[in-house]
């Protein structure tokens, strides 16, 4: 299983170093994806099976839609449907591509090989980590509902239209 | 853990994506990829959480790299919507365009 570890370490990497070095942010979130993705993937191959499910799931699924909708709704242009032309090229998804195939094909070999290869003993389910979770840590879970919460109410309030927020000074200028 | 990849190994690749995660903070101008690199960071760091708690056969780093998630939803949210109003009012995201807080 070594093997596998160090492709999967490899690719996470690589796509990493594409995150911060692509111009356009749409690429960028390609292959920040690819990046979770694979992350999961180590994960899974240190027997923490729930946490690459959640990592799949909150992250590159919720996480990931939320900056996809805030960069379309920065994008309102005119200059959208060219972009949108040059987006389907190939050199745009070979890469993503590319290594989103050999994370399938990791994990096609890993599932189809036998399963005592697959984990060691400390295969840590989501039974314990439930568990933990509602007992030893019932009061980070009360703390995390209420940052999550404050976060939506606040993101409720950042995100309302106002219109220019001007200072009473600077705006008895403007009308002077 | 997985047969022979040591522990140490998962710690220097967390160390190695929190090290592209503060590149990424410092090199771009552009707020959204700096909101990209700090998402980056945070899987770093819960990566070393999951690798501890795997090391150690306890459930306690998953636990704790569901706390990361959670926190990171929220932050991404609040950073988000103020990507937003910052764009409706200065109508760039470039940090340099944005140095006086002339509110």
């Amino acid at each position: 299983m070594d093997i596998a570890f160090y492709i999967t370490a490899a690719v996470t990497l690589i796509s990493t170093v594409m995150v911060i070095t692509r111009h356009n942010p749409v690429h960028a979130l390609l292959y920040l994806v690819i990046s979770l993705l694979s992350l999961a993937m180590i994960f899974f191959l240190l027997g923490a099976a729930f946490a690459a499910l959640l990592e799949i799931i909150i992250y590159a699924g919720a996480i990931m839609v939320l900056f996809i909708f805030v960069i379309m709704l920065l994008n309102l242009g005119e200059e959208t449907a060219a972009q949108e032309k040059k987006w389907l090229k190939a050199s745009v998804w070979t890469g993503p591509a590319i290594m989103a195939g050999i994370l399938l094909f990791e994990f096609y070999y890993l599932i189809s090989s036998s399963d005592a290869v697959l984990y060691n003993e400390p295969n840590i389910g989501p039974r314990p980590v439930a568990l933990s979770l509602f007992r030893e840590y019932l009061i980070g879970v009360e703390l995390a509902a209420m940052l999550l919460m404050a976060a939506v109410v606040g993101a409720a309030h950042i995100g309302r239209h106002k219109k220019v927020v001007l200072h009473r000074f600077l705006k008895e200028k403007e009308m002077s | 853990m997985s047969s022979s990849v040591s522990t140490e190994i998962v710690m220097l690749l967390a160390a190695l994506l929190f090290v592209l995660g503060i590149t990424g903070v410092i090199i771009r101008k552009n707020i959204i990829f700096m909101l990209l690199s700090v998402e980056i960071m945070l899987n770093a760091s819960g990566l070393a959480f999951v690798a501890a708690g795997s090391r150690w056969g306890q459930p306690d780093g998953q636990v704790m790299f569901i706390f990361i998630l959670a926190m990171a939803a929220a932050e991404v949210s609040i950073g988000l919507a103020l990507i937003l109003q910052i764009y409706h009012q200065h109508k760039s995201l470039d940090i340099d365009k944005l140095r006086e807080m002339n509110g």
